[in-house]
């Protein structure tokens, strides 16, 4: 873990890039880390972060892409049209949260 | 200890599976604790962009068939993994017993049943394809199967259809 920056904030991350102190994370750099990987946020994407962002603390674990469209309501066919290949990982990402690590 | 270091931090390699990659998923059996190795492995695929079709045969049929897609049994016959006594298995209303009891534990770690697994499959891109020969031999046609099964087809033309593609026999 070391601290780098991101469109100027100093956070901390992971050797790839994703954030690893929940706190650290607030919607305006959603929009930050989305247009890092060339997305740009809609409501239906920011639905989907919110609820990773929610789900998170009492589980201890970023939600699956099941989990997302079984608890969260977002068919996981809306998941990929949202975020194009590798979902999952892209909404943790965005979501300033570690990958998941649920195989389904 | 966090080391302090105001360099750009680095943005995750999304970009696709590796190009050309894809896989091709052979379902042979029926049983339910051998329909899931194939169904989970195709949904990771999927999930990290790995273009995946599967052609169900013989047994795994029964993953694909209406009437049966939803009663695939675990018998603990023949399957020393459960360190039981294997006379166990043959007690009347045992495969019953063990098939409830997997289907909880399954149920437990929120995997979904067969054909909802199923249905998460093609709505993340997949491709499912029936056996003309287990079709022949099982006098089943395309109204008996799963409905987003895209036709009912024979081994040359799945060989045909993965060219190129990793191969995985289940």
């Amino acid at each position: 873990m070391s601290v780098a920056t991101i469109a100027g904030h100093q956070l901390h991350v992971d050797g790839e890039g994703f954030l690893t102190e929940y706190d650290e994370w607030d919607e305006a750099l959603a929009d930050e880390l989305a247009a890092r990987i060339g997305i740009t946020l809609t409501d239906r994407h920011r639905a989907a972060i919110r609820f990773l962002r929610n789900d998170f603390p009492a589980r201890g674990e970023t939600a699956t892409l099941r989990r997302v469209a079984v608890v969260g309501g977002i068919p996981v066919k809306e998941l990929f049209e949202l975020f194009g290949a590798k979902p999952a990982k892209k909404m943790a990402y965005i979501a300033g949260l570690p990958k998941p690590r649920g195989c389904v | 200890m966090s080391t302090v270091d105001t360099q750009e931090a680095p943005v995750p390699d999304f970009g696709g599976a590796a190009p050309g990659r894809s896989l091709a998923i052979i379902c042979s059996k029926g049983n339910l604790d051998m329909a899931y190795p194939g169904l989970v492995l195709a949904n990771a695929a999927l999930g990290e962009g790995v273009p995946t079709q599967m052609f169900f045969t013989f047994w795994g049929f029964d993953l694909i068939t209406k009437s049966r897609m939803r009663d695939l049994k675990f018998t603990m016959l023949g399957n020393t993994a459960t360190h039981l006594p294997q006379g166990l298995g043959g007690l009347p209303g045992m495969t019953a017993l063990a098939t409830h009891r997997m289907r909880q534990q399954i149920a437990e770690i929120g995997v979904p049943d067969v054909p909802e697994f199923l249905d998460q499959i093609v709505d993340s891109g997949g491709h499912l394809w029936a056996c003309r020969m287990s079709a022949d031999m099982m006098h089943v046609d395309e109204n008996d199967l799963y409905e987003p099964v895209e036709g009912i087809i024979s081994a040359a033309d799945f060989i045909e259809k993965t060219d190129g593609a990793q191969l995985l026999f289940i």
